[in-house]
């Protein structure tokens, strides 16, 4: 039997790094489709409005590890063979997509109707209202639970584990193959996450608290 | 696509879905059940109690909302076993999971025990009551109507997470899917109709919650409005 180690640790820490990789294309892709998602949230078309809400409605009703098998397993089936890395960015962008586009949503029916009203009254087109007006105020309301959200992100990404995706949480699995003291491992790889985690918490609490001192 | 969609292999597996799906609701009945109770008590502790107590609960909710719970389901499964506490697949996916709520719940319930007004606190002191009477009968009904909206959402998220202790092999709803599709080869079709026993099941939850509130709440149901 191999003894827990210096590299064991270090091939963690490189592990990390994917879980990090992981994390941004997520947070990128869900973003890029969640602020679609959340412009058609509140869209005056009302099929786009159901279009949105139905998306929202099943992605938010469904496990995450389901999502994933789907794009893994079922589409590799079904011919389209994805690598397991492109599956779990695929699934986490789906996911992160539903969470933020409605996150987005309460935060651009937050800024007051008022805005909307004085908008129109100096004769800017919807466009115009969203650019100039309405998205820099929903921004500043939008960036603290964004950045909550940004904690579960990474936390999710230790899903990408089950479909073979060598990141932290399967790395973890994979040394403890190797020296079998599961508890000191997943400890460890757990006090990662937090490090990872933290300062995000830290952030989203610190920049909501800044956020409410300004009214 | 060449692709042709077969089902035929819900004829001799549906009652497997059944089975694994009534394991799922069993799981995240109880550990919502437990998480609310460790929750309310974390949640009191945080508010009222002294300065140790109030760090270390503080400590318990970082250190579960800040790791996946995956790894949690792993250090209570692997983990303790490992050190000579051997628990069942089952047993220490309710640990792992009240676990989870537990920390959730406290987060959600202190935010609505310091919603309580603090003229209602004042009035409980001037009718005499002791911190414990206060605490029960004034301060922690109001609390939970006002944050019930979280609590359910919370208790709806689990049940979606509970898929995940599929890899200690329980055998929920899931790990059913797992195994069936190794079975059949037909994981797609599979996976489809775990997903919408999923959506049912969390539809289901949504209106458990809607109507144990209204049961709960008298205002609530008699005026329609929340607090």
């Amino acid at each position: 039997m191999i003894h827990l180690n210096a590299n064991h640790l270090l091939y963690l820490l490189e592990a990390a790094r994917w879980t990090v990789l992981l994390s941004l294309i997520a947070f990128v892709g869900g973003g890029l489709v969640g602020l679609p998602l959340a412009l058609m949230r509140v869209s005056k078309v009302g099929p786009l409005r159901t279009l949105a809400s139905g998306y929202i409605q099943l992605v938010q009703g469904t496990p995450l590890l389901i999502v994933l098998f789907l794009s893994y397993f079922g589409l590799g089936i079904m011919g389209y063979k994805l690598i397991p890395l492109v599956a779990a960015g695929i699934s986490l962008t789906l996911y992160a997509a539903a969470f933020l586009g409605e996150i987005w949503r309460g935060c651009i029916e937050a800024v007051p109707r008022t805005q909307w009203e004085a908008s129109d009254c100096l004769g800017l087109g919807r466009a115009q209202q969203y650019i100039h007006v309405i998205l820099p105020q929903a921004v500043r309301l939008a960036i603290p639970p964004t950045v909550g959200f940004m904690v579960q992100i990474v936390k999710n990404t230790s899903l990408a584990s089950v479909i073979g995706f060598v990141e932290l949480a399967r790395a973890g699995q994979i040394v403890n193959n190797s020296t079998f003291e599961p508890f000191v491992i997943f400890s460890a790889v757990a006090a990662i996450y937090f490090v990872l985690c933290y300062p995000l918490s830290i952030a989203a609490r610190t920049l909501e608290r800044r956020a409410h001192a300004g009214r | 696509m060449s692709y042709k969609f077969d089902f035929a292999f819900l004829a001799e597996k549906w009652p497997a879905f059944v089975a694994g799906a009534w394991l799922t609701v069993q799981l995240t009945l109880l550990s919502i059940a437990f998480g609310f109770v460790v929750g309310t008590v974390c949640a009191i502790a945080r508010v009222y109690g002294g300065p140790l107590l109030r760090r270390s609960v503080g400590t318990y909710v970082e250190a579960i909302r800040n790791t996946p719970l995956l790894i949690q389901i792993f250090i209570v499964y692997f983990g303790l076993s490992s050190l000579g506490l051997k628990l069942s697949a089952e047993v220490s996916a309710v640990i792992a999971l009240t676990v989870n709520m537990g920390a959730y719940t406290t987060e959600i319930m202190r935010a609505g025990i310091q919603s309580v007004q603090r003229t209602q606190l004042e009035a409980a002191d001037c009718l005499g009551l002791t911190r414990l009477q206060t605490i029960l009968h004034v301060v922690l009904l109001p609390a939970m109507e006002r944050v019930y909206p979280a609590l359910a959402s919370q208790s709806v998220l689990l049940m979606l997470a509970s898929s995940i202790t599929s890899q200690i092999s329980t055998e929920e709803l899931t790990a059913t899917a797992n195994l069936v599709q190794s079975d059949t080869y037909r994981s797609f079709e599979v996976y489809m109709i775990v997903a919408v026993v999923y959506l049912s099941l969390s539809v289901l939850y949504r209106l458990g919650f809607w109507a144990i509130g209204q049961l709960l709440f008298e205002r609530r149901r008699r005026l329609g409005t929340p607090l």
